[in-house]
């Protein structure tokens, strides 16, 4: 069916939603962004996109990332739609 | 219950939500916004969220609380946004048969709050302003 046909041309295009946090919002200068990724990407690999975009995301104590609201670990691949949350160090209470 | 509110957090609603008939106690753990850090002197807090996540996380932390003591129930109220000096920022209860199960998760439940759950706490000082634990 076309449908099928017309997925599987999109199959490497990603696009993720991604969320930003406390000081890394105010890095970033946005609170959201859309991000089109061609190849596959992992947590590890989208870290060192922003620690190189933003050179001052190197100077955070750390940043955590969450997909899908939940904690992940660095070398899991990322899904086209998921929603991910950079997560700088956290100070509720 | 589990609430993050841009209201004044209610202790009173947090207290009732673990009332129980078998509970011989409640313990409460009351956060406040403090004048000072370091020396320096505080105007203000501002509490940031990630809603849904933060929720999620705290059900987790309660759940773990649940499984490690004896509990009959939980409950967190965390503020959202600017709190001056003297406000709540978080008021937690538990409850539980005896006392020593209700102070031990009650004390579980804020620290590991602390550890992981994404609310995040901007100092306002009168010449500037500090995401807290953000740098080294």
């Amino acid at each position: 069916m076309l449908i099928c046909v017309n997925s599987l041309t999109d199959l490497k295009q990603m696009k993720l939603y991604i969320l930003f946090f406390g000081i890394t919002k105010d890095i970033v200068g946005s609170n959201k962004l859309e991000l089109d990724v061609k190849d596959e990407m992992t947590v590890q690999s989208l870290k060192e996109y922003f620690q190189n975009i933003y050179p001052e995301f190197k100077r955070l104590n750390s940043f955590a990332i969450a997909v899908n609201s939940v904690y992940v670990r660095d070398n899991l691949t990322l899904q086209t739609g998921d929603e991910i949350a950079i997560i700088p160090p956290v100070s509720g209470g | 219950m589990i609430e993050l509110t841009k209201d004044k957090v209610d202790i009173n609603k947090v207290i009732d939500a673990v009332r129980h008939k078998h509970a011989g106690g409640i313990d409460v753990f009351i956060g406040t916004v403090r004048d000072q850090t370091k020396g320096r002197r505080v105007i203000a807090l501002e509490f940031e969220t990630y809603d849904k996540m933060a929720i999620t996380e705290l059900n987790k932390i309660m759940n773990e609380a649940g499984k490690k003591w004896p509990l009959y129930h939980t409950a967190i109220s965390h503020a959202v946004g600017r709190k001056k000096i003297g406000d709540i920022a978080v008021a937690i209860a538990v409850s539980a048969a005896h006392r020593a199960a209700a102070f031990d998760a009650c004390r579980y439940i804020i620290d590991t709050l602390k550890e992981r759950v994404p609310i995040w706490k901007k100092e306002i000082f009168e010449d500037g302003e500090i995401w807290v634990s953000a740098h080294p």
